[in-house]
């Protein structure tokens, strides 16, 4: 007799109409397992990405353009006139960052960020007959290895040997396997400035990031300014955070401060983020859908049980239990079948994503990327849960107020 | 007779079904019922005898006129205010148990008391036991209703609407499920509460054998009190 009245009863109405309860609690389970597997696989995913990005590319990077193209002289003069220019030219090339110097210093004095100045340019790389285009990005190697993982990335050669060697260039995995060069060979580069250099494969990188490794190709700055005809410029300073989700803030002070276009990685991979977005809309409103059909078996349930019991309805109410009492009854019912088919639910989820984590492919000779990549968050638990019981608790509310509306003087006049 | 002060008054009760066609279940019921009185409501079928129980146990809510529980006037009381009383100061039997099926008879006599939830739950059960030892169903508490006669049914019903001490306990045609033993033992039950307990017992009956044996009846005719004898009590 420890459970309270309305507890008790409704335990006996559940016990009474075992074979359907039993079917509305796999519902549940069913809909909150399901949920735990499919946001393991998604989270895990968005997170592998997220963290791959943070990990790989920089936090933030500054380049030499703006958002805003630069206002014209004769607009400052006459600010809030109707002022229009016709026939502008658009400049010829890109100048590079100006005074890149003094601004890879003062970004350095901000605390939390380390600081690489680049040149980024398009190149042509030839090898045995086969020409692809990449980006050519000039890079120190000290301070790059700061602001990326690249250094780490190494799957041949090293980054330091851009030092050693007269023109070294770095290779992104698949862009070296589309030219078929391996380590050591000698390639032909081209840029659009016109100048040709040989440059031999110092080094081959994979990222996991497919834009990296089949597009760019890394050279020390200076080699890269040279085979750019861009002497001591820099188009392109990379930040890396201590924090990376403060990317946005310092970027937009960046930006406040230098005018110059500054990008956080978030902005970066905007669209890849909207997709996830999408991703999740989806995920959530299957499980709801699942959900709903779950809370039509609760629903079901209790109405079935109402509809039997309304008689004990009836003497309950004319003992003096309230309508909220009666209520009650049969939320609780809801909430106890909810309850056990989220505890249950917790347990086939957490099954299903073993499942998961089990499976291995085929896709590439990396171990990493041969498996899914699962998030195992409380969070999940807590949201199918909660999920769960606010279906079970609606779905038992509709025929608990009818319940407790129950006119007890009709019942009675009726039950000779 | 002046059984003491009266626990159960109606005052100018009327209740009318609305409806296309409205339909008048009692009309300007006068009526007190005092401490400790065995009552009977007696009348032909039809008459509004349940109607007016139901009245009177606050179930049911008059169009005019007004019921008063010990002097206090329902009128005014909300649904939730109503239940209150029953379950304090009001027991119920019917004619059909109203046991709940999966409760044991000792578990069915909990339940109004637990809902009171004035006793710990030991002194719960040790009265619960107590009440069913009263009506000879000793041996029975551990029994479901299925595993129970009509009669002790009818008894486990009876304990059940005793489980709070009610001030008047209010019984519609209790015995017209039962042979006339069962039936006998009932209205034993009901004098024999009604005078060492001073509980009001009001019941409703169309046996005039039994309706003999009470105090006082009250007859009604298409709804309307014709006539309110008082019984020989036996003092
Ligand atoms: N919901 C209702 N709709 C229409 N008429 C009703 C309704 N309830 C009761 N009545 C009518 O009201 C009258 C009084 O009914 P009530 O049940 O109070 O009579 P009764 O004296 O208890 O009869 P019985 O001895 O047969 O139990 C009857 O004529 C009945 O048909
Ligand atoms: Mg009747």
């Amino acid at each position: 007799m420890a459970l309270p009245l309305s507890v008790d009863i409704a335990v006996t109405h559940l016990m009474g109409r075992r074979r359907q309860t039993i079917v509305s609690v796999l519902g549940v389970a069913l809909g909150v397992g399901f949920f735990i597997a499919v946001a393991a696989l998604m989270q895990g995913f968005q997170t592998y990405f997220r963290e791959t990005i943070i990990d790989v590319s920089p936090h933030v990077v500054v380049e030499d353009e703006f958002r805003n193209p630069p206002r014209q002289p004769v607009q400052a003069l006459y600010a809030g006139g109707a002022v229009e220019l016709r026939g502008l030219k658009p400049e010829e090339e890109r100048r590079g960052i100006r005074n890149a110097r003094a601004m890879v210093e003062a970004l350095r004095r901000m605390p939390g960020v380390t600081v690489a100045p680049t040149l980024s340019g398009q190149v042509v790389l030839r090898y045995g007959g086969v020409d692809e285009a990449a980006s050519l990005v000039g890079i120190e190697p000290e301070q790059e290895q700061r602001v990326t993982t690249l250094a780490k990335d190494m799957e041949a050669g090293s980054l330091d040997r851009l030092n050693t060697t007269a023109n070294g260039i770095v290779l992104g995995r698949e862009l070296a396997k589309k030219l078929g060069a391996k380590l050591g060979d000698s390639l032909l580069a081209v840029t659009a400035a016109g100048v040709t250099r040989r440059v031999t494969v110092e080094g081959i990188f994979h990222t996991g990031i497919q834009n990296l490794d089949e597009g760019v190709a890394y050279m020390l700055l200076k080699r890269a300014q040279v085979l750019q005809d861009r002497i001591n410029v820099v188009n392109q300073v990379r930040l890396r955070l201590a924090d990376p989700d403060q990317a946005p803030a310092v970027a937009q002070r960046v930006e406040a401060r230098f005018r110059y276009k500054a990008e956080s990685w978030q902005e970066t991979n905007q669209n890849i983020f909207q997709i996830f977005t999408v991703q999740n809309a989806i995920m959530y409103s299957i499980v709801g859908a699942i959900l709903i059909v779950a809370a039509f078996g609760i629903f079901n349930v209790i109405s079935t049980v109402i509809y039997e019991k309304t008689r004990d309805i009836a003497i309950l109410k004319s003992m003096g239990l309230t309508e909220g009492d009666i209520r009650r009854i049969f939320l609780v019912e809801g909430i106890i079948a909810g309850a056990i088919g989220a505890v249950m639910g917790w347990a086939v989820g957490y099954g299903l994503t073993e499942v998961l984590a089990s499976i291995r492919f085929d896709f590439s000779d990396d171990p990493s990327e041969n498996r899914f990549h699962l998030s195992y968050s409380l969070l999940h638990y807590m949201l199918g849960g909660g999920f769960a019981l606010v279906a079970a608790g609606l779905a038992a509310y509709l025929p608990a107020r009818r319940a407790a509306r129950l006119n007890p003087v009709e019942i009675v006049r009726g039950a000779a | 007779m002046g059984a003491g002060e009266p626990v159960l008054e109606a005052r100018g009760v009327t209740r009318v079904l609305s409806g296309a066609i409205p339909v008048t279940l009692v009309e300007g019921i006068d009526l007190s019922i005092g401490r400790g009185e065995f009552a009977a409501i007696t009348g032909p079928s039809g008459s509004g005898k349940s109607s007016l129980l139901y009245l009177l146990g606050l179930l049911d809510t008059p169009t005019s006129g007004s019921v008063l529980v010990e002097g206090e006037d329902t009128s005014r009381l909300t649904p939730a205010d109503l239940a209150r009383v029953r379950l304090e100061k009001l027991g119920f039997v019917f004619q059909f148990h109203f046991l709940l099926p999966e409760f044991t008879a000792l578990d069915n006599v909990l339940i109004p008391m637990r809902k009171l939830a004035r006793l710990s739950d030991r002194e719960m059960r040790t009265r619960a036991q107590s009440l069913l030892v009263q009506l000879d169903l000793g041996d029975h508490a551990r029994k479901r209703p299925d595993q129970l006669s009509g009669g002790q049914r009818q008894r486990v019903a009876i304990a059940r609407a005793l489980a709070n001490e009610p001030r008047v306990v209010l019984a519609d045609e209790p015995t017209g499920n039962l042979d006339s033993r069962n039936a006998q033992l009932v209205f034993d039950t009901f004098r024999d509460l009604a005078h060492r307990t001073g509980t009001t017992v009001v019941t409703v009956t169309h046996d005039e054998h039994l309706a003999a044996q009470t105090d006082r009846r009250v007859l009604l005719v298409d709804g309307k009190l014709v006539g309110s004898t008082e019984a020989a009590h036996p003092a």
